[in-house]
């Protein structure tokens, strides 16, 4: 057993890595699914998405080869609309509440819809946003994440100039360097981030990092406003003997380096562990299947109806051929010679549901031993609770609180997305992040009125 | 299993389905193609004085993704040498001699010209003859076609022509291009027609190409009128032939029904309002002659369903429920009912009556599903939400009638009783 990079050929890697959702290959295959949306009223799908696209309108704009309003009625409401149609989990989102459920019927393919349009507007550059004439008022922003670039964008359309500081040296957030690049590709993100800044008046300054090259105090002084769209960090740790062991790894770490190094440069093990249940898990044990592992096991320590990821995405993983183990927690990591050699997991049962309704896993005493050379954590991940607390915002074990203004508690410091919500998804952190911006320009009209 | 042959006028055929005389009957290929496929006769393109077709020659109206929702043509009578179309039906009588065989004329406007046409398709065997009075463009202006039908007394002359000289029966065809057809109808009948078909095509310009700005079908650079056929005329061509079916006149004589007949329902319903035998067109256009067996097998299965052994069982049934307003019953009252076990929450009821009846869908929020109730009291029947719910028999109509008694709308106002409030 070994961890070895470079196990495949070239054409393995980019069969293995192909867009899991190919789009409409034609205008006609677009409108056989269009034209099947009923138009409804007060629609179920719309009131699904956490960013309310419109969704009945814009299929209806479709079906009229209206394709720059359909893009257009997306973007206004999401502006990473195109790669949330790539990477949103559609199936307990708009799609599953599409009423051709009810009728036992497929739903409408609303993301793939979303993608046909929106993939032009960014391939072709469509203008379709135009600045207002600047109000003269200058607001910082913290990462250039979905929630960073949400904000940026809705501010900027207003005449706000922005600047946003980005601690890497790419745009995009978790939507480069986090979800599967099966999903999207690294170009894509590139494109999706240049035709937002397109719009104009939004400057991406990188390796600008907060708490290590900048303070909070110098954007406040330098700016009517700051919005903090930080993200959260790497994987949980599991506090458990041996996770210092070579071959353990962080699944965030493992991702961002097949996103930033390429297929080929990242090593995978023979028989792979992963632990957890999220997206983050499933993304990195379908990419340790697809890199070339020859065994990869989920093991989780609630069931099924406990798991955070939906029906879809563990299909993914059972039909990549990994392993699953159900009601499994880890409990030590034992290693040879510095390196793992095997997983041992205390064996679980669901005790009485907890006040969130959720039912507690509690030990049996029984163990299981996987034989691996491999442990990937995905065990959710861990808020920047060192930065925000020595910059003095109030924070729940690192997520921060904001009010009902997406205020923090220092006057003027607003926050959105993963580092308040502790981690969901792509489209929740764009609603927050036009949510910080709406606040953002509240704040500012009420100081211009005073 | 029911019997669906047909006689019309001693015109047999083993089921009513006739093709209309257009080009799926414009040569003895397509006719056999036809007759083997299992069509029940047709009318055989209109032959008549020395024509040339342009290019293009059809356009077509598409509806929410389905295509050829409404035909529209440019296209002349038959374009083909008279005696190869003499000889062809000839040939295609000898091999079929148990369909139908009528043939179309549009002869030059005079008296020696039809004769001489008449005599010529009589040779071929040919059962009967149907005169084209409604071809609504290009023929028109040289005094033929729709012209010719448009004015009865000139469609009288022409009729008595045409008696004078033929010895199978005449059926002639109606051109829709009027305020009404029965005029035209009456004209024809006391000419001596033997019967009457109808509808023809109707005028008609189906869009503009919104890149090249020139309506189409586009004919270097220009375009003109067409004439409408296919799903989307068969309302009007159902109301026209019910005009026909009730009129005392023309009610004398059988009727062929055509336009927009795709189906064996729009083929009961054609017979149902007085059709003897029925033509399709723009149907066989679209899908071929295929499509016969399903119309037959279709009729076949509904007329046992409803213990009609014959097609005499039941053409001309709903004639007479087609009344006056007058006559209607004001007392008839019904309100929509909304099942809630079907409902799929699309809310397209409510939107309709909400903006654009009377307000009488109550909308309870809910996340993401709302639910949807009539509110009886505001509810005037009108059927607009059950025609838009996508659900079959999700909202159905209860009856809840104003009164007991029969009562209509001179006997209403007679009595003085009040109007709507709202
Ligand atoms: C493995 C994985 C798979 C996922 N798959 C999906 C999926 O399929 N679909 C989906 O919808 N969501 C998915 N998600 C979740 C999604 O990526 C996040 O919810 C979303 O990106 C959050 O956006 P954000 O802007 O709040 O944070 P981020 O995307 O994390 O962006 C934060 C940005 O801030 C920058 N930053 C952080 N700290 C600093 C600092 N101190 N100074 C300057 N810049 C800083 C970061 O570099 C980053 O660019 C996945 C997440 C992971 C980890
Ligand atoms: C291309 C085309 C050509 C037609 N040519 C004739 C014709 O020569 N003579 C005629 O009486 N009717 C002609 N018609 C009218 C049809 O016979 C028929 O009356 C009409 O299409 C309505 O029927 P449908 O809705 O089934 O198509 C033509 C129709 C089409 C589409
Ligand atoms: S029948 Fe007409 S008035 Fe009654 S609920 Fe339906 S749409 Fe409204
Ligand atoms: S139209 Fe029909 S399915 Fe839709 S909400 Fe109304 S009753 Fe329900």
């Amino acid at each position: 057993m070994a961890i070895l990079n470079n196990r495949l050929t070239t054409e393995q890697y980019e069969q293995n890595f192909s867009d899991i959702h190919p789009p409409f290959e034609t205008r006609e295959a677009a409108l056989v699914e269009a034209n099947r949306c009923l138009f409804c009223y007060d629609a179920p799908c719309t009131k699904s998405c956490p960013t309310s696209i419109n969704i009945p309108k814009f299929i209806k704009q479709i079906t009229t080869d209206n394709l720059k309003g359909a893009a257009y009625t997306i973007l206004d409401a999401n502006i990473m609309g195109g790669g949330c149609s790539k990477v949103c989990p559609v199936e307990k989102l708009c799609e599953g509440a599409c009423v051709y459920n009810l009728l036992d019927e497929p739903p409408i393919p609303i993301a793939r819809l979303q993608r046909y349009s929106t993939e032009k507007a960014i391939a072709q550059k469509w203008p379709l946003f135009q600045r207002k004439p600047s109000v003269g008022k200058k607001v910082a922003v913290v990462g250039a994440g979905p929630a960073g670039l949400s904000c940026a964008h809705v501010l900027s359309r207003e005449g706000v100039d922005v600047t946003i500081y980005e601690k890497e040296s790419k745009g995009g957030g978790l939507m480069t360097y986090g979800i599967a690049a099966y999903k999207v590709t690294p170009q894509f993100c590139e494109d999706e981030v240049n035709f937002i800044t397109s719009l104009g008046g939004i400057t991406i300054k990188y390796d600008q990092e907060l708490g290590r090259n900048l303070t909070l105090a110098e954007l406040q002084a330098g700016y009517d406003a700051v919005y903090l769209g930080i993200g959260v960090g790497v994987a949980r740790h599991l506090g458990i003997p041996g996770e210092d062991l070579e071959g353990v790894e962080d699944a965030i770490r493992f991702i961002y380096d097949i996103r930033e190094k390429g297929y080929p440069a990242v090593p995978v093990g023979d028989k792979v562990a992963v632990i957890g249940l999220g997206m983050t898990a499933i993304d990195a044990a379908t990419q340790a299947k697809r890199l070339g592992a020859k065994e990869v096991t989920i093991v989780y320590r609630r069931t099924q109806a406990e798991m955070p990821s939906t029906e879809v995405e563990l299909n993914l993983a059972k039909l990549d051929g990994c392993n699953l183990i159900w009601l499994a927690s880890p409990k030590e990591i034992l290693g040879e010679n510095g390196r793992v050699t095997q997983l041992i997991c205390n064996v679980m049962e669901l005790s009485v549901p907890d006040t969130s309704g959720r039912r507690t896993p509690v030990e049996t005493g029984e163990t299981i031993t996987l034989d691996v050379d491999m442990v990937i954590k995905a065990a959710g991940q861990i808020p920047y609770e060192e930065l925000v607390t020595n910059n003095q915002l109030t924070n729940w074990y690192g997520k921060l609180a904001i009010n009902e203004h997406c205020e923090t508690n220092i006057p003027g410091v607003f926050a959105g997305g993963d580092c308040v919500n502790g981690g969901k998804e792509v489209v929740d952190a764009v609603q927050a992040g036009k949510d910080g911006a709406r606040a953002i320009l509240k704040k500012m009209s009420e100081r211009a009125n005073e | 299993m029911a019997d669906l042959s047909t006689n019309f006028l001693g015109i047999k055929s083993p089921n009513p389905y006739w093709l209309a005389s257009a080009p799926p009957t414009d040569k003895k290929y397509n006719v056999l193609r036809a007759f083997e496929a299992g069509w029940g006769g047709v009318v055989w393109k209109t032959l008549g004085s020395q024509v040339k077709n342009v290019s293009s020659r059809y356009s077509a109206v598409d509806y929410n993704g389905t295509k050829v929702m409404g035909l529209n043509n440019i296209e002349l009578i038959s374009d083909r040498p008279l005696d190869i179309n003499l000889r062809e039906i000839a040939e295609c009588v000898r091999e079929f001699p148990d369909r139908a065989m009528v043939v179309s004329l549009m002869a030059d406007n005079t008296r020696e010209k039809w004769h001489e046409l008449i005599a010529q398709v009589e040779d071929t065997g040919a059962h009967g003859l149907e005169l084209n009075f409604g071809c609504p463009h290009g023929m028109t202006e040289r005094g033929m076609g729709a012209a010719v039908g448009q004015d009865p007394e000139i469609a009288k002359m022409v009729v008595e022509w045409v008696m004078e000289k033929a010895t199978i029966p005449v059926i002639t065809k109606l051109t829709p291009n009027v305020h009404s057809v029965v005029p035209t109808g009456r004209a024809s009948v006391e000419g001596g027609t033997n019967a009457l078909s109808l509808i023809n095509t109707i005028q008609s310009v189906t869009g503009v190409d919104l890149n090249t700005l020139v309506p189409n079908p586009y004919v270097a650079g220009k375009s003109v009128y067409g004439g409408y056929c296919g799903p989307a005329v068969k309302p009007i061509a159902l109301k026209m032939l019910t005009t026909i079916a009730q009129d005392p006149v023309t009610s004398r004589v059988p009727i062929s029904g055509i336009g927009g007949i795709s189906t064996w329902k729009d083929a009961a319903e054609f017979m149902l309002l007085g059709a003897t035998s029925v033509q399709v067109c723009t149907a066989v256009m679209k899908h071929g002659f295929r499509i016969i067996d399903d119309l037959c097998d279709g009729l076949n299965n509904w007329m046992d369903e409803k213990g009609f052994k014959t097609v005499y069982d039941f053409i001309g049934k709903s004639v007479p429920t087609i009344t006056h307003w007058e006559d209607l019953d004001i007392n008839y009252h019904i309100v929509a009912n909304i099942n809630q076990d079907k409902c799929i929450h699309c809310g397209l009821c409510y939107i309709a009556c909400e903006d654009t009846s009377h307000q009488a869908i109550n909308l309870t929020y809910g996340k993401p599903y709302n639910t949807y109730s009539i509110i009886e009291n505001e509810c005037v029947g009108c059927n607009l939400c059950k025609l838009v719910c996508p659900v079959d028999d999700c909202i159905t109509m209860v009856e809840q009638r104003k009164g007991d008694e029969y009562l209509n709308w001179k006997e209403f106002q007679r009595r003085g009783l009040p109007l709507n409030d709202h």
